[in-house]
């Protein structure tokens, strides 16, 4: 299979946890389509890796994995933080912080 | 052979994706993502990066899906408000978001000129993408980045604890607490059902004093 195959299969799932983020009001999902995103990015820096032989977009998809998995601790720390004080787990409802 | 296991993986792929947004329960959402993340190990297996594919199955689909499931189990049927669906209208503006995006994606990507993505890459060298390629990019071109993003798991971890624990100053008073002991709740008589199996139980609770 060409690379451009595997880069179309990265914007279709890229646009679909783009529109996720933009539906869904739950955090938890809305943290599950951060993770769809990224891992786009990583099936397109993989590709773009073997498009030219070279192992430094596999280090680099590596290291998205590393941060991806710091982002979810932080959210899901959020997430039993706001569920700790009796707040709706919900982002419409959750905006003092919105100036 | 390579077509056949890409088409499956790209599919699945791409259905356990619109899984994860369209299923109204989030713990269906978290096992869809577990789907999404094995065939994209498949496609990372396609594209020679052997590493890559089983550190995604073992940190994603392992470690990860697995703190997201204590936590949906966690918050699960607390809030009134937590697998509301929306509206059809934000729906809508989001499908057609969505596709806007993967126009101007296929357009950027696709329409770029670049003639290598139209071949198969680069020819093949033995040890591309194992465990040793990795590691030896990883210990002398990328050791700087390496280091960071171990402080990075560890800055996180430590703020993860920091703002999940329980605070006596902050939540005092928000959450209902059972009000100390003291001495004088020991040693006098107790009322009649309170104290006993029963109460625990929740069947005869502490409402008649």
């Amino acid at each position: 299979m060409s690379i451009g195959w595997y880069l179309a299969v990265s914007a279709i799932v890229f646009a679909i946890g783009a529109g996720g983020v933009l539906v869904r009001r739950n955090p938890v999902v809305i943290l599950l389509c951060l993770e769809l995103m990224l891992n786009a990015a990583n099936l397109a820096l993989i590709g773009f890796s073997r498009m030219w032989g070279n192992g430094d977009g596999q280090v680099f998809a590596l290291v998205v994995i590393v941060v991806a998995a710091c982002e979810v601790t932080v959210g899901l720390g959020l997430i039993v933080a706001i569920h700790r004080r009796r707040l709706p787990i919900d982002v419409d409802e959750l905006r003092e912080l919105q100036g | 052979m390579s077509t056949f296991v890409f088409f499956v993986a790209a599919i699945g792929a791409i259905t356990g994706a619109i899984g994860v947004i369209a299923l109204k329960n989030p713990y269906y959402s978290v096992l869809a993502l577990v789907g999404h993340m094995i065939s994209l190990a498949a496609l990372f297996l396609l594209l020679r990066a052997e590493f890559l594919a089983a550190s995604q199955v073992i940190i994603y689909a392992g470690a990860v899906i697995v703190l997201y499931v204590f936590v949906v189990s966690y918050v699960g049927d607390s809030a009134p408000t937590f697998g509301q669906e929306p509206s059809r209208l934000a729906a809508l503006g989001a499908f057609a978001c969505g596709a806007a995006l993967v126009v101007e994606l296929f357009i950027a990507v696709l329409g770029s000129g670049l003639q290598a993505i139209s071949h198969d890459g680069a020819p093949y060298h033995a040890g591309f993408g194992t465990p040793g390629a990795i590691g030896t990019l990883l210990l002398t071109r990328f050791l700087a980045p390496f280091e960071i993003a171990s402080y990075l798991l560890l800055v996180a971890a430590i703020g993860a604890v920091t703002l999940a624990r329980r605070r006596r100053g902050l939540d005092e008073g928000i959450e209902e607490r059972t009000p100390a002991l003291e001495i004088g709740d020991v040693f006098l008589p107790r009322p009649a059902s309170t104290g006993t199996m029963a109460e625990a139980g929740g069947s005869r609770g502490m409402s008649e004093p």
